[in-house]
C-alpha cells in the first residue's frame, strides 16, 4: 500500500501548472533578455566605468595597466582649480530655466493659438516648424551669419535706425553672448515643443471644451482647468524633452566659438577634455558624472511623482 | 587650433563644409569605431564628407610597385581645393619616380587632429601628418612614432639646426621631418603705408607711435580678432620673447618656469600697451582671423599681427602684391638680437603601431625622404604661396616677393618657437585660450591672482 502509494501518489505530481508554453517562455525570456542585455551593456557598463574613471587618471594610450587611480583629486581640481567649470554649470542652468519658463511656454502658447483654426494655420505650423528640421550645428551657422559684428543683419539694421550706435559683438561679448545664443536655440525649441503640444491638443476630446463652455468656462479656464490636466501625459513628455535638450546643449555653442569666452557648457568641457591629444579621460569622466548628476536627479523625480499609481 | 591655413572665408563653400563638418560631428562614434577596426586605413575618410578622400594611386603605379612596396599614408590636407590636390601632385611625383605606390587617407583636418590618439595606437597608416615641437614630443614619448635619427643622417644636412631642434624628441632622436612653415608677423597694406606716409617701425616706442598716428587717421591701428581663441596666443609669444627671451618662454611652455613670475606678469604689462590700439576688444573676441584680415584688406585697418596665411584673405591678386609685412618690433631688451619669432613647422612622422610597416619600411622611409627634399615642398607650395619650404635645397627662384621675405626673416631669427598651442601640452593650451580671452575682457584685473589660477591649472595637469 505505503509502496503503490509512493509510486502513483504525490511524488508524481506532474510539474507546476504554467499557461505559458515552453516556447511562450523561451520568447519571453528572449524579448526581456535581449533588450535587459543591450541596456546593461549600452548604459549600465558605459555610466559605471564613466564613474570609475572618474576616480583615475588616464590620457588615454596605452593599456588600462596605465590608468591609475587618483582617489576624489578630479573632483577638487574641478571645484578648485579648472575656471571653466562654474561658470559651465552656471551655463547650463540658464539654459535650462531660459527653456522652461520661456521658450517652452512660448511654443505651448503658439500650439494653443493655431489650435483655433485661425486664418492662415497651416503656414505659420510650417513656418515655425521649419527651424526644427535643421540640425543645432546649422542653426548655429545661421545665427552667426545673422550676429556678425561687421557684415550681420542685425548689426546693420541697428545701424540703419541708430547710426551712432557703436558695433554690437553679440557673440564676442561675453555679457550678451549666452543671451545671443539662446535666442537662437530658442528659435529652433519653440517649434519643437509648438508641433508637439498642437499634436495632443488635437487629441482632446471637443466635448470636453464643449461642457466647459456651456457651464461658462472662459477661454482661459477652459484651458488652465480642463484642457492642460487632460493632458498630463503630454505636458510630462514636453517637460522631460526640455530638460533633455538643455542639457545636451553642445552643437550650437561649438560651432560658434568652441563654447569659449562665456559660451561654456558642460558637454563642451567634457568633449574637450577627452578628444584630442594628450586627454584627460578620468577628468572628463568626473566631469561626466557632474553631468549625470544633474541630468538624472530631476528626471527621477518627476518620472517617479507622474507614474506614481493615482489614489 | 594654430591650423588656419586650411580655412577660407565666410564664402557659400565654407557653410557647405560646415554643413559637412555637422554631419562629421555625428558620425564622430563611428570614426572612433573604426579606427580600432582593421578597416580603419579607410574608413575615417568615408565617415568623414567633408576629407572626400581620393585614395588614388594610379593602377599603372600600383602594378609598378609590386617589386619596390607601397606605403600607406594618413593626411590631414583637406581642403580640397587646393591642399588635396596638391599633396597629391607631390604623391604622383614620388611615385613616378620610385615606383613606389602610396596610398593616400585624407582625413578632415580638424577631425584628424581629434581622432589622433585613437588613431596612432589602432592600426594607423605607415606615415602621418603632424606638427613639429611638443606635440610631436608628446607621441614620440608615448612610443607611438618611430625612431627616424638614421633617416636624419642622410637628411640632416638639408636643414637647419633650429629644424632639427624642433624635430628632436626628448630622448634626443629624431622623429620628425619638416615640410614647410611660415612666420608670425605684421602684415600691411604697402599703399596705405605710402599714402599716408608711414614708415615701417622697428622699435616699440616707433610702433606706438606709428599706431597713434594711424588711430588720429581714423584707422584701427592693429586688427584683432580672436574669437577662435588662438589668435592671441601669438601676441602673448612674441612679447614673451621679446621681453622675457626664448629660453624663458620655451620653459614656461614646458612647465620649468612659474605663470606667477613677475617676468610673466610683465609680458601681460607690455601688452596692455597694444590694447587701445586694437579698436574694440569685444567685438574683436566675436571676430575670426578671416574677418580681421579682410578689414586690413579693406584698408580699414593699418596692420594685422598673424601668421602669413593671412594672405590668403587678399583674394585678389592685386591685394595680395600690395600686402607686406615686417616682424615684430623690438622691445630693447637683452633678447632683441635674437628676434624670436612664432613659425609653426609641418611635416610627417612615421607611425610605430602600422600593421603595414614592417612590410613597408623601407618604402616609407624612402617616402620621408623625398618629402624632405626641396623639390617636394616646391611642388606643395604652389597650392600654398603663404609658406616657405623647409628644406635648404628648395629652389626659391620661384618664390614671389611674399614668400621671399618669408625665408629672409626667419632666417634671420636665431630663436624659432613653434606657437603656444604647438610647444606646450595640449590640455593646457585649450585652456590658455580661455585664460587669454579672460584677461583681454578685464585686463585691469589683479595679475596676482590672475597668474596664480594659470599657474594653478597648470598644477592641477600633473604633468611631470
Amino acid at each position: 500500500m505505503a509502496v503503490s502509494t509512493n509510486a502513483a501518489g504525490a511524488p508524481r505530481r506532474r510539474r507546476r501548472f504554467s499557461i505559458l508554453t515552453r516556447q511562450d517562455k523561451l520568447v519571453l525570456g528572449l524579448a526581456v533578455g535581449i533588450p535587459a542585455f543591450i541596456h546593461i551593456f549600452l548604459v549600465w557598463v558605459p555610466t559605471i566605468s564613466s564613474i570609475f574613471l572618474s576616480f583615475t587618471s588616464w590620457n588615454g594610450i596605452g593599456g588600462l595597466e596605465r590608468i591609475k587611480f587618483v582617489g576624489i583629486d578630479n573632483y577638487v581640481n574641478m571645484f578648485t582649480r579648472y575656471p571653466p567649470f562654474w561658470p559651465a554649470l552656471q551655463h547650463n542652468l540658464v539654459w535650462l530655466l531660459t527653456f522652461l519658463f520661456i521658450a517652452t511656454p512660448i511654443g505651448i502658447f503658439f500650439a494653443v493659438l493655431l489650435d483655433k483654426n485661425i486664418r492662415g494655420t497651416r503656414i505659420y505650423q510650417s513656418a515655425i516648424y521649419l527651424p526644427v528640421v535643421l540640425s543645432l550645428a546649422i542653426v548655429g551657422f545661421i545665427w552667426q551669419l545673422q550676429y556678425a559684428p561687421e557684415e550681420g543683419v542685425l548689426n546693420n539694421v541697428i545701424h540703419n535706425f541708430f547710426p551712432n550706435m557703436g558695433t554690437i559683438s553679440w557673440l564676442g561679448d561675453k555679457n550678451i553672448n549666452l543671451a545671443a545664443v539662446l535666442v537662437a536655440a530658442s528659435w529652433r525649441h519653440i517649434g519643437y515643443i509648438m508641433v508637439l503640444y498642437l499634436a495632443g491638443l488635437k487629441s482632446v476630446d471637443p466635448s470636453l471644451r464643449e461642457a466647459a463652455a456651456i457651464d461658462g468656462a472662459s477661454e482661459r479656464q477652459t484651458f488652465f482647468r480642463v484642457v492642460l490636466p487632460v493632458l498630463k501625459p503630454i505636458n510630462v513628455v514636453i517637460l522631460v524633452i526640455t530638460i533633455i535638450e538643455s542639457l545636451r546643449a553642445f552643437d550650437i555653442v561649438y560651432v560658434i566659438n568652441k563654447g569659449q569666452n562665456g559660451l561654456e557648457l558642460l558637454s563642451v568641457l567634457i568633449t574637450q577634455n577627452i578628444a584630442g591629444e594628450s586627454s584627460r579621460v578620468g577628468f572628463g569622466s568626473a566631469l561626466a558624472v557632474i553631468l549625470l548628476l544633474i541630468s538624472v536627479g530631476p528626471i527621477i523625480v518627476f518620472l517617479t511623482r507622474t507614474f506614481e499609481a493615482p489614489e | 587650433m594654430a591650423e588656419p591655413t586650411r580655412m577660407d572665408a565666410v564664402t557659400r563653400r565654407t557653410i557647405l563644409k560646415g554643413m559637412a563638418g555637422a554631419a562629421g560631428l555625428i558620425s564622430i562614434p563611428a570614426i572612433i569605431a573604426a579606427c580600432s577596426s582593421p578597416a580603419a586605413s579607410t574608413a575615417p575618410s568615408a565617415a568623414a564628407p567633408s576629407a572626400a578622400a581620393p585614395s588614388a594611386a594610379a593602377p599603372s603605379a600600383a602594378a609598378a610597385s609590386a617589386a619596390t612596396g607601397s606605403v600607406t599614408f594618413g593626411s590631414n590636407y583637406s581642403n580640397k581645393d587646393t591642399d588635396t590636390k596638391a599633396m597629391q601632385a607631390v604623391v604622383d611625383a614620388f611615385t613616378k619616380k620610385t615606383g613606389i605606390a602610396v596610398k593616400v587617407n585624407t582625413v578632415d583636418h580638424n577631425t584628424f587632429q581629434d581622432q589622433i590618439s585613437p588613431y596612432l595606437q589602432g592600426t594607423p597608416d605607415d606615415v602621418f601628418t603632424w606638427f613639429a615641437g611638443y606635440r610631436m614630443r608628446f607621441f614620440a614619448d608615448q612610443g607611438l612614432a618611430t625612431d627616424l635619427s638614421d633617416l636624419w643622417t642622410k637628411i640632416g644636412s638639408n636643414f637647419s639646426d633650429a629644424f632639427k631642434a624642433s624635430s628632436t624628441g626628448n630622448d634626443g632622436k629624431q622623429y620628425f621631418v619638416p615640410f614647410y612653415n611660415y612666420p608670425w608677423v605684421v602684415i600691411y597694406r604697402k599703399s596705405v603705408f605710402a599714402d599716408k606716409g608711414y614708415t615701417v617701425p622697428t622699435t616699440w616706442a616707433d610702433f606706438k607711435t606709428l599706431a597713434t598716428k594711424m588711430k588720429a587717421d581714423g584707422l584701427t591701428p592693429l586688427a584683432f580678432g580672436d574669437k577662435d581663441g588662438w589668435p592671441a596666443m601669438g601676441t602673448f609669444d612674441i612679447l614673451n620673447m621679446r621681453v622675457n627671451g626664448y629660453k624663458y618662454h620655451i620653459e614656461l611652455m614646458k612647465g620649468a618656469q612659474k605663470w606667477t613670475d613677475p617676468k610673466t606678469a610683465a609680458v601681460f604689462t607690455a601688452w596692455k600697451e597694444l590694447l587701445p590700439f586694437n579698436g574694440d576688444i569685444a567685438a574683436a573676441l566675436g571676430r575670426t582671423w578671416q574677418d580681421t584680415a579682410n578689414l586690413l584688406v579693406q584698408k580699414k585697418a593699418g596692420m594685422y599681427f598673424l601668421g602669413t596665411f593671412a594672405g590668403q584673405q587678399a583674394t585678389a591678386q592685386a591685394d595680395h602684391d600690395d600686402l607686406d609685412f615686417f616682424p615684430f618690433p623690438t622691445l630693447g631688451t637683452e633678447f632683441d638680437s635674437e628676434l624670436g619669432i612664432d613659425a609653426p613647422i609641418d611635416g610627417f612622422m612615421l607611425t610605430a603601431k602600422s600593421p603595414t610597416l614592417a612590410a613597408d619600411k623601407d618604402a616609407a622611409l624612402a617616402f620621408l625622404e623625398y618629402l624632405s627634399s626641396g623639390p617636394a615642398q616646391i611642388t606643395f607650395l604652389v597650392a600654398n604661396p603663404n609658406s616657405v619650404a623647409a628644406g635648404n635645397d628648395a629652389d626659391t627662384s620661384g618664390y614671389s616677393a611674399f614668400q621671399k621675405k618669408s625665408a629672409e626673416i626667419i632666417g634671420g631669427s636665431k630663436a624659432i618657437a613653434q606657437f603656444l598651442d604647438r610647444d606646450t601640452d595640449p590640455g593646457f593650451a585649450k585652456q590658455m585660450q580661455s585664460f587669454l580671452q579672460t584677461w583681454l575682457t578685464n585686463p585691469d584685473q589683479d595679475m596676482t591672482a590672475y597668474l596664480k589660477s594659470i599657474q594653478d591649472f597648470w598644477d592641477s595637469l600633473g604633468i611631470s
